[in-house]
């Protein structure tokens, strides 16, 4: 047999807050994916929105580039306000 | 016309509540108009602020200060990238949002139609422009519109190096020579006022105000923020050895918070009209990057374009011979 889709699920648990991922279901398309995220991901009132995004519509980075996509964030320490010399008696800053 | 009552009543009943709005819920239509014009004319701000700071990236003083610069400004590219994704969620049109920037017709924060002069400019904007955006902004982390508040989480934590690294600049230059000091206080007299008159029109004046804060968008009055950014601004003035800009500021025992002088309004009027210093340069910077640009653009999409048509003959031929 060939396999349902697979999907990702999404979400929000309050209003204010981000979706979230929270897992994947097989489905055969969007409105079962949603009626089954809800069964599955909704029992105890986890959420108020779902979002459901067919897998391979998501592009994911590799792995095996994550040294080169992520290291040269790591010596920017100019980037956070504790690179910044200011008097501790300095307030509101 | 009852049903659009109780909608509305309901809506303000969740805004009350405290439970914030997201973009599929029903909102009044005034409600989604006032944010996408109040968050795109944030995003432009941050766009457009990049200009007087991107003016001294060549002639920092050294590479500690370059670093800096250059990650500030890249900071504000990505808030305002931010910003239009937020009015995106409201049905804005990221194209249609750029046109009404670059055509004049959309308005951006008046600050940066002020001119950066010296390099202690960059002290003073990061310190007094980036501090009083950061006080506006505090306040924004909870509006009740929830893709707005979340893009102000975001941006306020990294908001937080901006103006630090504006008073170490002050603070360097207030501690260094006679002239580097005289240069401090040159920028300190001509931010202060335009600091100041970044939190907009006094509340008698402001037309939008109360139904923004009847919809909770904001939470605290233009006044409010600005007594709150003189308070807090006066201690970090009197550390640096500089002077405020302005004989009538005085501690108020009663009211507990300082008095400060008169705004000149008809300045702030006619900068908002397009006649300060820098209006026409900062539009046709941003026409040129945008014109200029137009042939990436474009490349970008003929070439992603070339790809999928490559992907789908290869898929077509394997089919063929398979
Ligand atoms: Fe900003
Ligand atoms: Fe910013
Ligand atoms: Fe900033």
């Amino acid at each position: 047999m060939k396999n349902w889709p697979l999907w990702e699920v999404f979400i929000r648990s309050k209003n204010g807050l981000h979706h979230k991922h929270v897992g994947s279901l097989h489905a055969t398309d969007e409105e079962m994916a949603l009626q089954n995220a809800r069964d599955v991901y909704t029992r105890r009132s986890e959420g108020v929105s779902i979002w459901v995004v067919e897998s391979k519509h998501i592009t994911a980075s590799n792995p095996e580039e994550s040294g080169e996509l992520f290291e040269p964030a790591q010596d920017k320490v100019y980037r956070h306000p504790t690179f910044y010399e200011l008097p501790n008696e300095l307030e509101h800053i | 016309m009852d049903n659009i009552k109780s909608l509305e009543e309901n809506f303000q009943a969740k805004v009350d509540a405290e439970i914030k709005i997201e973009a599929k819920d029903w909102m009044p239509e005034k409600y989604r108009k006032t944010l996408i014009r109040q968050i795109s004319q944030h995003a432009h701000s941050e766009i457009v602020g990049m200009l007087p700071e991107g003016n001294w990236i060549t002639r920092a003083p050294n590479l500690r200060r370059k670093v800096a610069l250059l990650a500030k400004v890249q900071d504000e590219a990505g808030h305002g990238l931010y910003l239009y994704s937020a009015a995106e969620t409201l049905g804005a049109e990221r194209d249609q949002l750029f046109q009404d920037l670059n055509s004049g017709k959309a308005k951006y924060s008046s600050i940066f139609n002020y001119p950066t002069l010296t390099w202690a400019d960059i002290g003073a904007v990061g310190w007094l422009v980036d501090g009083a955006a950061i006080m506006n902004q505090v306040m924004l982390t909870r509006t009740s519109y929830g893709p707005y508040a979340r893009a102000m989480v975001k941006i306020c934590k990294e908001e937080s190096f901006h103006q630090r690294q504006g008073y170490e600049i002050m603070l360097t230059l207030a501690k260094g020579t006679p002239e580097q000091k005289a240069m401090a206080q040159d920028a300190l007299n001509r931010w202060w006022w335009p600091s100041l008159m970044m939190f907009g029109p006094s509340d008698k004046e402001s037309t939008h105000s109360a139904q923004s804060m009847k919809w909770k968008i904001k939470r605290k009055s233009n006044d409010e923020l600005r007594q709150q950014f003189v308070d807090i601004s006066i201690p970090q003035a009197e550390f640096l050895g500089l002077t405020i800009p302005d004989k009538d500021l005085k501690w108020n025992e009663e009211r507990g918070h300082y008095d400060f002088g008169a705004i000149d309004w008809e300045e702030f009027w006619n900068v908002v009209k397009g006649n300060g210093i820098c209006n026409k340069a900062r539009l046709k910077a941003r026409n040129k990057a945008y014109n200029e640009g137009k042939w990436v653009r474009e490349a970008a999409m003929a070439y992603a374009e070339k790809q999928s048509y490559i992907k789908h003959n290869q898929m077509s031929s394997n089919k063929a011979t398979g």
